[in-house]
């Protein structure tokens, strides 16, 4: 948390309110000119002695959405009772960032977290799953850098695959015709049947076209140390997806999951990797496919998974939780209606079956089960994804 | 509030309070069945006004939410030959829709857009006019400027984001589940006839049922449901009679998996708890 030093020398409450909104927006809160004025009036209808009264108040015109609501007691006490001397370290501590319910289930967070050498700034790059850059400042202490990992010629390959790929999914349109606004063809059923009512002239024209059910997708990319020497090839995979579908979601797991759609969209190529590497904290070490599902299936499915949605899983299937859970939770996502595609790189080994536990738990559950280790057998994938 | 059965948080009494002061539109979220929806009703019957409500949906447009004309009407009239196109496009044949209607009150009502978030993207930024400047702007009638100013509450369960812009017009508000008293003194207004103790017993239930891993989490208003259930069943007791717990159960547990995820004897042991 930036913690901004209280003005000492402010002359009177309006002024203190705007850096009290300075402060607020340093910590990554969205207020503009106009919330200011907007505060000051709020606080002329409360009794702004009261602190608690104030707190109230600025705290339901400042807030925008449910995580600044969650962390905005600790943001107020920072600014307006400290004075500025401590550093308000209790950033980790708001539990109820979104991001951070999945962050939360596992005790072992990783290989960098023991690492770091200022848990202080830390905290916040660690809770948001946006993955604001407020952690750069770190050092890049024994963190894998992703900047090796991703090369920009396999990467251009992979992400060129990946697009095809995208459009072979998402490309379904419904075969018949819905009455719509504007369309193709005329509605000649609802036009003669509207014109009755008019004595036999055509006034009204109704249109029909074909609705676009366009597929969702999401992905959900196993970066544990086993995976490791895939990853590279995978990410630029799941950064092709992405760019070819503005709705495409991803996600990064090993201990814990992480959702990295906004961090793989940025424009910017090099702050996008950048974003990934402080993303992917523990990035190669074990995995919990298991809880990582559970934990999918408890806040994202819950908004981004339909009927309409494929959800592609890029993992090995070595898994430290106990196979009943991956299996159990596959199920649970399965109910929600959506096609599951198990891609494994070891699938292409010869000579491979799915005997680890968590692979042939998995394994029912599955609308598609194949291999990933190459890039030919990713885009030999095509035909089969388009038929899903 | 309080005397109109409504318990409130002290967030949620405040922000509203602004939001009335300031003139501004409240936004509230929070998860199914806190009593967002509540609020408005309530708020209505506190200031005597008319509630106008738009419950949003996917594919809402502005001919539904704002304003239509009423072609039928404009053609007879045509046909009749008694109509020139100014008469027409007149007051006479104009449909109201909720959001026109809530700004042509005399007296200001509370409207009330209910899951703004079910609502397109296109509309959502429809909606910023209005809210910014309440007035609406009709090509063949020209601008309607608003008499009074409508007491604005949106709701939203958190199905989509909403946009900043949105959010940024608006006072915000998070509601989350009620602590143990707040909802202890919830049951107590709306059932004033149970007993202490079996109004301790159902909320302390509800309460660890919300720490289960369920799929769909008892709100507020299941609550008052399993209460009523409760005392329709004619119980004084939650741990007397296992059957007539299973049978109540079903205001509380509204998904298959949740049912199977919650035995009688788990429900029990809860219940047992809780007392």
């Amino acid at each position: 948390m930036n913690v901004t030093r209280f003005p000492a020398r402010a002359a009177g409450p309006a002024e203190r309110v705007a850096g009290f909104l300075a402060h607020l927006r340093g910590n990554g809160m969205a207020l503009g000119v106009q919330d200011c004025g907007l505060a000051v009036a709020a606080l002329t209808h409360v009794r702004a002695q009261d602190i608690g009264e104030a707190r109230l108040a600025l705290k339901a015109v400042c807030s925008s959405c449910a995580e600044d609501f969650a962390r905005f007691d600790d943001l107020f006490a920072a600014y307006w009772t400290n004075a500025g001397r401590e550093r308000a370290g209790k950033a980790a501590g708001n539990d109820r960032q979104r991001s951070s319910q999945v962050s939360e289930q596992d005790g072992m967070a990783g290989a960098g977290r023991a690492e770091r050498p200022d848990t202080d700034g830390l905290g916040e790059a660690e809770q948001d799953g946006i993955g604001r850059l407020v952690g750069s400042r770190v050092r890049n202490l024994m963190r894998v850098d992703l900047r090796e990992v991703v090369a920009p010629a396999d990467m251009a390959e992979a992400e060129a695959v990946a697009a095809r790929l995208a459009r072979a999914i998402r490309d379904r349109r419904s075969r018949r015709r819905i009455a719509a606004r504007r369309g193709a063809r005329l509605d000649v059923r609802r036009v003669v049947r509207g014109s009755l009512a008019t004595g036999g002239e055509p006034l009204r024209l109704y249109a029909k076209r074909r609705p676009e059910r366009p597929t969702r997708l999401v992905c959900l990319l196993d970066v544990s140390g086993s995976m490791a020497v895939y990853a590279r090839v995978f990410l630029a995979f799941l950064k092709g997806l992405m760019t070819a579908d503005a709705q495409t979601d991803a996600y990064l797991f090993h201990t814990r999951l992480v959702r990295i759609t906004d961090a793989l969209r940025d424009k910017d190529a090099l702050r996008a990797v950048n974003r990934m590497s402080l993303l992917a904290q523990g990035f190669g070490g074990g995995t919990r496919i298991g809880g990582n599902l559970a934990a999918f299936n408890k806040s994202y499915a819950k908004r981004l998974v339909s009927g309409r949605s494929v959800v592609l899983i890029l993992s090995d299937g070595f898994d430290t939780d106990p196979p009943a859970i991956i299996g159990a939770e596959l199920a649970r996502l399965k109910k929600r209606g959506c096609r599951i595609v198990w891609l494994n790189p070891l699938k292409g080994w010869q000579g491979y079956q799915p005997v680890a536990g968590a692979m042939a738990a998995a394994l029912p559950h599955l609308d598609l089960f194949a291999a990933a280790n190459t890039l030919e057998s990713l885009a030999a994938l095509e035909p089969e994804l388009a038929r899903l | 509030m309080a005397a109109t059965g409504y318990v409130a948080a002290d967030d949620l009494a405040m922000a509203l309070h602004l939001s009335l002061m300031l003139g501004r539109p409240l936004l509230l979220e929070g998860a199914a069945g806190v009593g967002k929806t509540q609020v408005a009703r309530t708020l209505a019957g506190l200031k005597d006004t008319r509630l106008i409500r738009l419950q949003c949906y996917e594919g809402l447009d502005a001919s539904h939410a704002i304003y239509e004309w009423n072609y039928q009407k404009q053609l007879l009239a045509i046909r009749a030959s008694e109509g020139s196109e100014d008469r027409v496009f007149s007051e006479a044949y104009l449909l109201e829709r909720p959001l026109l209607a809530a700004i042509r009150q005399p007296v200001a009502p509370v409207l009330l857009i209910d899951e703004i978030d079910r609502a397109d993207e296109e509309f959502e930024a429809y909606l910023l006019e209005i809210l910014s400047d309440y007035q609406i702007s009709i090509p063949e009638l020209g601008t309607i400027t608003a008499v009074t100013r409508p007491m604005v509450i949106l709701t939203s369960n958190g199905t989509r984001d909403l946009s900043d812009a949105l959010r940024r017009r608006c006072i915000y508000t998070y509601v989350d589940y009620p602590d143990r008293a707040t909802e202890m003194a919830i049951l107590r207004a709306h059932h004033p006839g149970l007993e202490a103790v079996l109004i301790g017993q159902i909320v302390g239930f509800v309460q660890s049922l919300r720490k289960e891993d369920l799929e769909k989490v008892p709100g507020v208003a299941e609550t008052l449901d399993f209460a009523a259930a409760l005392a329709g069943l004619g119980i004084n007791d939650l741990t007397a009679d296992p059957v007539a717990l299973r049978a109540a159960l079903v205001t509380l547990l509204k998904t298959q998996a949740d049912r199977a995820a919650v035995p009688v004897e788990v429900a029990q042991r809860i219940a047992g708890k809780a007392a």
